[in-house]
């Protein structure tokens, strides 16, 4: 759709533009304050340049080497969710029935996880893996193994993961099943006649259409995950030790647990641009995604333009053409 | 055929089976909980429950939830709208940049936030009232309500546009009166969205409330005493906080699909 230029859309967009400033621009310059300054109480504050930054990206430091201790937590926590959830979250897509009631039903249960609060899902595995009183820690005690979340790193490690990925997963495979959705018919009517198998069809088909979910499912599943905080802090608290203090509880210890202003917002600021600069890397991605998608000459088969836009607009596109 | 059933069954079980736990727990007594695990509970009590809508500080949590929730819908919606409007049929100065910076606070992590919102909000006095949450999630939730939006309308024929102008309707009595009508699959699905991350947050709105505003998940805390952990209470308020998030999804169940077709969650 061609757009045309008209300078009073800004109007329109004032409302939008001043709530979001008044509630991200506003705050952040308060972080930005803080981060310059050192305090000694008494609202009594002194300049301090870049000391907190120089002291949050030095290794050799206390907090820098607990700002980097959360981080690399952080990214591998991040990198473990991906690899399991993208992967189980096309199988799920896959495995969606094709039509009748039954669709209404899974997607139901399946949105269910993403819509309960979430300190309820970090109550809920709380209460479920527990030795005593959990179904799951009596049954992994009564095979044997000694399964406490509470004591040991490693069983709090995987109690956290099993938990993202039940809270999580299904909104993957809700994005690629929106995708699959997308696919004509028609396509699968030419593989069938092609002779080609299930993994032909996937890796050729399948797979390409969901392209521009799956970025968008990865996306959001790193955000999200990077920024975990009330699942683990109800489960874990960041225990045992420091094993599962991701940036998000660490930074919230830091800034509401001791009032260390400066040091939490050199922290808050490093941290915002990271996701900045991934969001950034993410949306240049997609747009350029979309672009192809858009100039190539498969053009005038709506399936492409469904993923970008509503049909609607395609067949419309579709009909000038045609006239 | 068969694979494709064992591999959904196995996993909606999966997704069930917590939340069955807790069902089971809440319907339990306390003694029953503690003395032994029952896979359903062997004599049915509804006292939790009962405890939960008679004392005004438990169910009080929840109509504050309800309030800012409520609040902060009818906002991002309402902002939302026009600005979407703009995004899609124009272009105007600062446009592309405008939309990713607006992108970027969807992905901006609360915690960055929560110290400077409480200066803020005390600053302003709005501290413990739904309003303060409120306005404090509009941060994620107007960017994802334009985000929304602005596809569905996109998928709008600019021809429509046109010949309401041309039939004489100005603008805002276009805009509500034609154009609304015309997404409002869409409306519902953004409202459901907005719904759904407030309603899910709780780091915001724990630190933004004191004992007024408080939300039900901050209430919640509460069940640990000096003889220990109500389980049985608690898990029963865990379980009516999940009832408005069922209710809302059995009501837009159809439009779901659709929603997460944009891939603009």
């Amino acid at each position: 759709m061609t757009k045309t230029v008209n300078q009073k859309a800004w109007l329109l967009v004032l409302p939008v533009f001043l709530v979001v400033a008044f509630s991200a621009v506003l705050p952040l310059m308060t972080v930005v304050n803080y981060s310059m300054q050192d305090t000694f109480g008494n609202n009594q504050f002194f300049w301090n340049g870049i000391g907190w930054f120089q002291e949050l990206l030095d290794p050799a430091s206390q907090f820098g080497e607990r700002f980097f201790d959360a981080l690399w937590r952080n990214l591998l926590f991040s990198a473990v969710i991906l690899a399991i959830e993208v992967p189980l979250g096309i199988a799920v897509a896959l495995a969606m029935p094709r039509e009748g009631r039954a669709v209404a039903f899974c997607l139901v249960v399946m949105a269910l996880p993403l819509l309960i609060p979430w300190n309820v899902v970090g109550t809920i595995w709380q209460v479920f893996a527990r030795g005593d009183i959990g179904l799951l820690g009596y049954l992994i005690n009564r095979l044997g193994i000694d399964y406490n979340y509470a004591g040991s790193a490693l069983a709090a490690w995987s109690t956290i993961v099993v938990m993202d990925v039940w809270h999580w997963t299904s909104l993957v495979a809700l994005l690629c099943y929106a995708g699959l959705k997308s696919i004509p018919d028609a396509y699968y009517q030419a593989a069938r006649i092609d002779g080609a198998g299930a993994l032909a069809v996937f890796r050729t088909i399948q797979l390409p259409k969901m392209r521009r979910v799956l970025l968008i499912a990865v996306l959001l599943r790193f955000m999200d995950s990077f920024m975990i905080y009330t699942e683990p802090f109800v489960l874990t608290g960041g225990g045992p030790g420091n094993a599962t203090t991701f940036l998000s509880i660490d930074l919230v210890k830091l800034a509401l647990g001791q009032f260390d202003l400066g040091r939490a917002a050199a922290m808050s600021l490093v941290y915002n641009l990271i996701i900045l600069a991934t969001c950034w890397v993410f949306y240049t991605v997609m747009t350029n995604v979309d672009a192809g998608s858009r100039a190539a000459p498969a053009q005038s088969d709506p399936a492409d333009a469904a993923g970008s836009s509503l049909p609607p607009a395609a067949t419309v596109a579709l009909d000038r053409r045609a006239a | 055929m068969r694979g494709r059933n064992v591999v959904m069954t196995l996993y909606l079980l999966f997704l069930m089976l917590p939340i069955y736990w807790l069902v089971n727990m809440s319907l339990k007594t306390n003694q029953e909980i503690t003395t032994g695990l029952t896979l359903w509970p062997r004599d049915i009590t509804f006292a939790n429950y009962v405890r939960i809508f008679t004392d005004p500080s438990w169910y009080g949590g929840y109509l504050n939830s309800l309030t800012y929730v409520g609040i902060n819908t009818v906002l991002s919606i309402g902002l939302a709208l026009p600005a979407a409007y703009a995004f899609s049929r124009y272009r105007f100065i600062g446009d592309k940049h405008l939309f990713f910076w607006l992108l970027s606070n969807r992905m901006a992590p609360p915690a960055v936030f929560a110290l400077p919102f409480f200066n803020l909000y005390s600053a302003v006095g709005l501290f413990d009232t739904p309003w303060s949450v409120a306005l404090a999630h509009c941060l994620f939730n107007v960017p994802l309500a334009v985000w929304i939006l602005e596809g569905f309308m996109s998928g709008v024929p600019r021809e429509i546009d046109e010949t309401a102008a041309i039939d004489g309707y100005g603008f805002p009595r276009f805009f509500v009166r034609i154009f609304m009508p015309l997404i409002a699959s869409g409306i519902g699905v953004a409202a459901f969205f907005c719904f759904m991350f407030s309603w899910v947050e709780l780091l915001l709105a724990r630190t933004l409330t004191s004992v007024n505003a408080k939300p039900i998940a901050a209430t919640m805390t509460r069940t640990v005493s000096a003889a220990g952990m109500d389980w049985g209470l608690l898990a029963a308020a865990g379980v009516l906080t999940i009832v408005p998030g069922a209710l809302v999804i059995w009501f837009v169940r159809n439009y779901i699909a659709k929603g997460f077709a944009l891939g603009r969650v």
